[in-house]
């Protein structure tokens, strides 16, 4: 306790936590606490209102980022964070609104979810932490596992393809969309700050080490080995074809692929809120 | 007083939409209670349909058409479905070119209109239930004339209000003159 | 000049879908979230057009599951909050249906029941899911369900559901019968300020002193809107009255269901509605809801007609079910029949709280509901 009442007396990032909440769940070399430092400091250098400020979390270690943050905060079931979230934006477009979640929530249970969101371009700002795997149940085989990498349900290695996330963002309409490592602090945190002042459907993925279930299984001894790999293996390239941009062990390339502008479902949905009343007071009128 | 009427024919015909207007010149122009139901296959267009309005007094408790009193026929195919559902001595109104074999031992007032040829003299035979409408009122003498006409008019898209208006005199001069005949 | 399109007063020809979607807007339904099914869709269709008229939101979302989790969004976001489906769709609705109920959201759900199990009879109607809504999504808690037995009902017990969702903080459900939601009625829509509304009840303390899941006397927790300030953390995990997860605690986990199912059992009487129709001298007594308590009145008076003391009692609301009720009518008789558009659900609920008392259940499936001759016989069988 004392070393939480420490933290809140000398953190600047401390306004923005439920520190009553701490210690957290999170593993030691995990990603999950950088994303959630990153984020903050986002809020931070933007001055968001917090009062305006809703966060959605799916199931898994990183949904419970949702309860860390002292904001309006929903941890929603398995999957469901972006449904959820989009009848919040809808119902009201003057809020700042992220989900943040993990690959298997957003992308497997909550996959249809998240291509639709994108499609309507709904204006929220997804950050997915992928770990590669089922790290809250104990280290399964998860949409982003990487191709013969070992889980506990690819006991002798995985054979199936794992999701580009970028890639299927892109294609399915996002219009903005980054990938960064939890080694990249600052340019995420830029990440973070753009997407958090653009409309419409922003995507980051966040390459989140984690040593503990899945580093373990993968000839990744120690914490810092992850953390080592990823710095020697990404290579940044804004404006990369996003479909090129595969993870595999050898080759993670980061940066924004994608920053386009297009109208917001609420945009258009004003818009056609405006001639619908003007014909209805037309329609009164005469 | 409960009377139970059933409207057949094929999708396109105006078959529900019959029904929508004999139940809203009864209970929302009129001060009597109705209900309507129908049903039609998975065509839009071409496919067995049917509509059943019960017209009351008082409350309408079973909302379901069991014997008709009155049938309103516009297929050979709803005919022969629905020709023996109908109430001894019920009425049936039917229109004879849709419908060339008729039952000749039949136990009911039969009125016979050309609805589709009428509705086609008009112009347009998208009209002939209303022409159907028309003979209905004429024969059966059921509902106010003045309830149906408002009904129609707000069950059919404005433009075609005159039209409409057209088919159901044309309906009802024809029922009238079958009722002379009689 | 909007204002005038909110509430269609006046005497109209309606789909009971219909009427269930002005009722919505009547009791200030602001956002609704589906998805195509029959014979639900137009439900959807007419808040398509309406939603946007009347300043609210319609969004047809990628599946049942999504829409569930978007009305919740909305109704946290501050908008009372409403979705429609049939029987597959709320199956897979059952998930945050769960999650509604755990974390308290005020929301209403209809469910026009057609012909089941699975894909069933799309368009033939059926009373199928009646004890799936208590029982549906995993765990205990209790919900609202109410029957309609009309149009001018399917208008206004959507207001009341929405009533009964803000005043209680819990998943309510219109459960209407494909019969009912396909039917033409007259529907009287009255004038706005004629229209009883229940807004929720909001936190009257400041947002430091606010423990957000702390429950009043009637055990419901006032409810702070997202972006009003208050800084609330929702989770469907097993949480204390501050909203925070505890779930290695027996006690918090007991507090917590318990009070999820005992704000519906113990407000019970102020919740159910029922109609009587004959029961004072009754014999026998039947038992119905939706489009089978229809046929049932023509029955008991048919069978008065013929000599035989039968009364109705028509459940308006079936969940939580007038166990009271039903108790004291069937001390009064001497049988119970009771019509379902099923194999037999609610009739076990009947026949736990008849006793002793005889129940004749009167199955029926297919699409076509019972005729009063069908009931009638069984009610005369029943006092010989």
């Amino acid at each position: 306790m004392k070393a939480v009442q420490e933290f809140e007396m000398h953190h600047p990032m401390a306004k923005y936590l439920r520190t009553e909440r701490f210690p957290h769940i999170w593993c030691e070399g995990c990603g999950n606490g950088i994303i959630l430092g990153c984020f903050t400091r986002a809020l931070d250098e933007l001055k968001i209102n917090i009062d305006k400020l809703v966060v959605v979390s799916g199931i898994g270690c990183i949904g419970r980022i949702a309860g860390y943050l002292r904001c309006d905060s929903f941890h929603t079931t398995h999957g469901r964070a972006i449904a959820l979230a989009t009848g919040i934006r809808l119902a009201n477009p003057n809020l700042t609104l992220a989900v943040i979640s993990g690959d298997g929530d957003l992308f497997s249970i909550g996959g249809n979810h998240f291509i639709h969101a994108a499609r309507r371009n709904i204006d929220m700002t997804v950050i997915c932490s992928n770990n590669f795997n089922y790290g809250m149940t104990g280290g399964q085989l998860g949409p982003t596992t990487p191709l013969h990498s070992y889980t506990t349900t690819s006991p002798y290695g995985n054979i199936e393809h794992p999701f580009n996330l970028v890639h299927l963002a892109a294609a399915a309409g996002a219009v903005y969309v980054a990938r960064w490592t939890a080694l990249h602090v600052q340019r995420l945190t830029a990440s973070i700050k753009k997407a958090l002042q653009k409309k419409g459907f922003k995507f980051i993925e966040v390459v989140s080490p984690c040593p503990e279930i899945f580093g373990r299984r993968n000839n990744f001894k120690k914490a810092i080995e992850m953390m080592r790999w990823l710095k020697d293996v990404s290579e940044i390239r804004h404006g990369y074809d996003p479909s090129k941009a595969e993870i595999t062990m050898e080759k993670i390339v980061v940066g924004e692929f994608v920053d386009v502008e297009k109208p917001t479902y609420e945009e258009l949905l004003q818009k056609k809120y405006i001639k619908v009343q003007e014909k209805l007071r037309e329609k009164n009128a005469g | 007083m409960r009377v139970e009427i059933r409207v057949g024919g094929f999708g396109g015909q105006g078959i529900v939409r019959t029904g929508l207007i004999l139940a809203a010149a009864a209970c929302v122009y009129g001060d009597k209670n109705a209900v309507d139901t129908a049903s039609y296959g998975p065509e839009s267009r071409g496919g067995k349909c049917r509509s059943e309005v019960i017209i009351s007094d008082g409350e309408i408790d079973f909302p379901k058409v069991e014997n008709p009193d009155i049938l309103i026929i516009m297929s050979q195919e709803a005919y022969l479905e629905y020709v023996n559902d109908l109430k001894e001595n019920g009425i049936l109104l039917v229109d004879s070119d849709l419908v060339p074999n008729q039952k000749k031992d039949l136990k009911a007032k039969v009125y016979e209109i050309p609805a589709t040829r009428i509705a086609e003299e008009l112009g347009n035979k998208i009209v002939a239930n209303v022409v159907m409408i028309g003979a209905f009122a004429a024969v059966t003498h059921l509902m106010d004339v003045n309830h149906l006409k408002e009904a129609i008019k707000s069950n059919v898209p404005k433009a075609t209000i005159d039209l409409n208006l057209k088919a159901f005199e044309r309906g009802y001069e024809y029922g009238k003159s079958l009722l002379k005949e009689n | 000049m909007t204002e005038q399109r909110t509430v269609l007063t006046g005497k109209h020809l309606m789909q009971g879908d219909m009427a269930c979607a002005e009722g919505a807007i009547a009791a200030g339904c602001r956002f609704f979230a589906g998805y195509p099914i029959t014979p639900a869709t137009e439900i959807a269709e007419r808040m398509a057009r309406r939603m946007i008229e009347v300043g609210g939101i319609y969004v047809q979302m990628e599946d049942e599951l999504a829409s569930m989790a978007a009305i919740i969004g909305a109704s946290w976001a501050g908008v009372k909050a409403m979705t429609a489906t049939s029987g597959p769709g709320f199956s897979l609705m059952q998930e945050n249906i769960g999650l509604a109920a755990m974390t308290e959201t005020p929301c209403v759900v209809v469910n026009i029941m057609r012909g089941s199990p699975s894909t069933g009879q799309p368009t033939e109607p059926g009373q199928q899911d009646v004890m799936q809504a208590q029982w549906g999504s995993h765990g205990d808690y209790d919900v609202i369900a109410l029957a309609p037995a009309s149009v001018q009902e399917m208008f206004d017990l959507t207001i009341e559901c929405f009533n009964l969702s803000e005043t209680y903080r819990v998943p309510t459900f219109l459960l209407a019968d494909g019969f009912i939601g396909h039917l033409w009625e007259r529907v009287i829509i009255p004038p706005l300020e004629e229209i009883k509304v229940v807004k929720r009840k909001k936190p009257k303390v400041p947002p430091e002193k606010y423990i957000p899941f702390k429950p009043d006397d009637d055990l419901v927790p006032p409810m702070a809107n997202f972006g009003d300030g208050y800084r609330v953390h929702v989770t469907g995990l097993t949480h204390d009255e501050h909203g925070y997860p505890r779930t290695d605690d027996p006690e918090v986990q007991f507090k917590l269901v318990q009070r999820l199912c005992e704000k519906i059992r113990k407000n019970a009487e102020k919740i159910i509605k029922i109609k009587e129709l004959m029961l004072e001298d009754a014999e026998v007594a039947v038992i119905a809801y939706g489009i089978a308590s229809r046929a049932s009145i023509s029955a008991v008076k048919k069978a008065r007609e013929a000599g035989i003391k039968a009364g109705l009692l028509r459940l308006v609301t079936v969940w939580p079910f007038p166990e009271k009720i039903v108790s004291e009518i069937a001390n009064q008789v001497k049988a119970i029949v009771v019509p379902e558009m099923n194999y037999g659900q609610l009739v076990r609920e009947v026949e736990r709280a008849a006793k002793e008392t005889p129940v004749h259940f009167i199955p029926k499936l297919g699409g076509e509901p019972h005729k009063p001759d069908e009931i009638f016989e069984v009610i005369r069988r029943a006092v010989k």
